[in-house]
């Protein structure tokens, strides 16, 4: 009989190696798929994981796929902290977008330093917008979040299709569903780096993404809200006995990762797109879970669990032109990845033996 | 034609990439004989396996093969969505040598001209789009013929007088359609009514069927469809009414249920684009008008095609090779007044033929014969 007792404490050792081991066993299956479809494993590989990023202008443009992942993912990070279950994140990214593309449509004749900044805090106020929703529906009735959160994704996918149709569209676009451009001022420009110039579409955005992301370690490991949340995660009575507010905790949280989603929206689209169009974010609010828990929770693994899924999506392109493989391959790498690491958390978190089964134990009382 | 055949790899090359490149002699990527080739991309915005749009592209694709065998290595890349992806898509197909490169939907539209001034070398092909530069031209199909000869079929086959229509997104190619569609209804049916419901995408098996189902529910016995999947067809099939297949033959699916199939067909417009590029002489074909330039071809020259009739009486087909062979020949452009719309207002005088730009910006009401009005 397999037996499974809770671990008192959990190495730091052990907590490193899980996503190491994890990525480890998703190759060496991803390798066996590759196998039996008919490709080259250890070449699959390569082509999948290391061609993607062999010139500099890619290793740019993996950081821009990883951007809105890394930005989205750090916010959820403290809402899975807090045991607060926000699975919307793809909702709230879009009405980021719909809030700094309104500032960007309304405003074309400011100036870049303030239309920027106006953009910016639209959007963190959008996204807190629609997080508030489910996370105040908890607050008030006990609703479930991961519902309310998921439900309401599908509803911003239809408000934005609904805007760019019809009271957003561009006259000039022949019915085509598209918002005008934005202004140059409301447009996030590349990077120019000396000497090398563009590194492929490396935008100022994915700035902004690395320093949120250090950031939001700063303020989960050395402060008192950070130590909140964690408590409230981990101990929720203990929280209460120490004072904390619960609700206060949630609504929090949902606001860190509400505001998070939104800025990450606008960074997609005054990067990438340049305007709205029905389309805004393509499951980076999803996959955005993935990265938070292959990072374990920490904003600083964040980057790297980003960085990591980006590529597997950027390989996933590429294995087909080189390959010519199917792009379900990508999604089947994600699955893959995501099971190992939740496999991983089980054996992280618990201690698993071997035992026979014992004999009834008789009680003394009785 | 020369192209690029390796890539740098090594130039950034980690150690960990280096100990693994070695280990596999990165042979995968790039044939090496592919210097004498022409290199062809193609961007698919679904899989092949939609059965219709992107199927569509695949059959034209593999033509390419067919035709030029060994002169030519194809590449596609499927699933690619209409948004920054397909910029990265794109500028990676043009990096890896592609001489020319069709990008298959109409949101690839501004990210291929904006790659394509990165490579000015490069050809690329936009399907469905308004916007060229000097190495970005424009292919599209006049798929509104086909639905005009639909409509005529409609019109004679329904008992209910209730035709359904399933439709994408309300932008002007969908907008022909419908229009057309209500045209050649009513050329042969004073009486019968298009309803149109809006699935809200070009792919989504399920939404399809559902709104399939709800015609049925209202009483249609014909259904139409701007949509990509069979699932209409197949919903058909099952309720006992009629339909027409959309992008490519889906009898296979609905043998009982389809009238026939507008089949759309890439293949030669692909192989004489692929050709020019060979012989020096590809172009994007500018014209004065903005719409002119565009290779926008349909019926006349088998770029549109239908599929058998089938499923409809004798007269009934006869009735429909007459109208295909009218606008073949060009004696029948669709499109020439009278047009009233549906709410009676005259739009088209008598005597007028909508010409290309027309048909693409003035086309803000439906036809008399289609009910409701265009969402946005």
């Amino acid at each position: 009989m397999i037996s499974m007792t809770p671990r008192k404490h959990i190495p730091l050792s052990l907590t490193l190696l899980t996503p190491a081991i994890a990525i480890f066993l998703t190759l060496a299956v991803g390798a066996g798929i590759f196998g039996i479809l008919g490709f080259s494993p250890l070449g699959s590989l390569y082509t999948f994981f290391v061609a993607p990023i062999s010139r500099p202008d890619q290793i740019g443009d993996l950081f821009v796929k990883a951007c809105p992942l890394i930005i989205t993912a750090t916010g959820l990070v403290f809402c899975f902290r807090a045991n607060v279950w926000n699975i919307g994140a793809e909702g709230q990214l879009v009405f980021g977008a719909i809030f700094s593309g309104w500032v960007a449509l309304s405003f074309p004749d400011w100036p870049a330093i303030t239309l920027m900044p106006a953009m910016v805090i639209a959007s963190i106020i959008g996204g807190i917008c629609w997080a508030m929703i489910p996370a105040l529906l908890k607050v008030r009735f006990n609703t479930n979040e991961i519902l309310v959160s998921l439900m309401l994704t599908y509803v911003a996918a239809l408000f934005i299709d609904w805007l760019v149709r019809g009271p957003w569209r561009d006259p000039m676009s022949f019915g085509f569903p598209l918002t005008k451009m934005y202004s140059d001022a409301g447009l996030i420009h590349r990077i120019d780096v000396p000497f090398v110039g563009g590194l492929g579409q490396l935008h100022w955005g994915v700035v902004g993404a690395l320093l949120l992301a250090t950031a939001g370690s700063f303020v989960l490991s050395r402060t008192i809200l950070g130590f909140q949340i964690k408590v409230m995660g981990d101990a929720p009575r203990a929280g209460r006995f120490a004072g904390f507010k619960p609700h206060l905790v949630t609504i929090g949280v949902m606001a860190i990762a509400g505001g998070a989603a939104g800025l990450a929206g606008m960074v997609e689209v005054s990067a990438s797109m340049g305007q709205l169009q029905p389309n805004v974010s393509f499951g980076y609010g999803f996959t955005a879970i993935i990265v938070a828990f292959l990072a374990r929770l920490n904003p600083i693994g964040v980057i790297f669990a980003g960085l990591i899924v980006a590529l597997a999506e950027l390989g996933g392109d590429y294995a087909q032109i080189a390959l010519g493989m199917p792009k379900v391959v990508t999604g089947v790498f994600k699955g893959i990845l995501l099971f190992m690491l939740l496999a991983g958390e089980t054996f992280n978190r618990y201690h698993i033996t071997w035992r026979r089964p014992a004999v009834m134990p008789v009680s003394k009382e009785q | 034609m020369k192209t690029k055949t390796t890539l740098s790899f090594g130039a950034v090359a980690t150690a960990a990439s280096l100990a693994l490149s070695a280990l596999v002699g990165f042979t995968t990527v790039t044939a090496a004989n592919a210097a004498d080739k022409v290199k062809v991309g193609f961007v698919y915005l679904t899989t092949p396996g939609d059965h219709g749009w992107t199927y569509a592209h695949e059959v034209a694709r593999q033509d390419v093969e067919k035709h030029f065998g060994n002169k030519v290595e194809t590449t596609f890349v499927e699933n690619v969505p209409e948004g920054p992806d397909s910029a990265r898509v794109i500028r990676e197909l043009a990096k890896q040598g592609n001489d020319i490169i069709f990008t298959t939907s109409f949101g690839y539209m501004d990210h291929t001209i904006k790659v394509a001034k990165e490579f000015p070398n490069v050809k690329f092909e936009h399907i469905t789009g308004y916007k060229r530069s000097p190495n970005v031209a424009t292919g599209n199909i006049r798929f509104y013929e086909g639905r005009y000869v639909q409509g005529v079929v409609a019109g004679l086959m329904t008992k209910s007088n209730k035709i359904g229509y399933l439709a994408s997104f309300p932008i002007p190619e969908v907008i022909q359609g419908i229009n057309a569609f209500g045209i050649g209804l009513r050329s042969v049916n004073p009486k019968a009514e298009v309803s149109v419901i809006w699935v809200n995408s070009w792919y989504d098996p399920v939404k399809e069927a559902d709104a399939a189902k709800v015609h049925i529910a209202e009483g249609a016995d014909i259904l139409a469809q701007h949509t990509d999947s069979p699932a209409m067809l197949q919903t058909a099939q099952k309720a006992g009414v009629h339909g027409f297949g959309q992008s490519s033959d889906m009898k296979a699916f609905a043998p009982k249920a389809q009238l026939f199939s507008s089949v759309n067909n890439w293949g030669p417009y692909y192989i004489s684009k692929v050709q020019q590029m060979m012989d020096g002489k590809w172009s994007t074909g500018d014209g004065p008008d903005h719409w002119a330039g565009n290779t926008w071809v349909g019926m006349a020259d088998d770029y549109l095609v239908l599929s058998p009739f089938e499923n409809m009486p004798a007269d009934v087909a006869k009735a429909a090779a007459q109208a295909a062979a009218d606008i073949k020949s060009g004696k029948n452009k669709i499109f020439t007044g009278p047009i009233k719309d549906n709410a009676g207002k005259l739009r088209v005088p008598a005597g007028k033929t909508l010409n290309d730009g027309e048909l693409f910006q003035t086309l803000d009401y439906y036809v008399d014969g289609i009910s409701g009005k265009i969402p946005g």
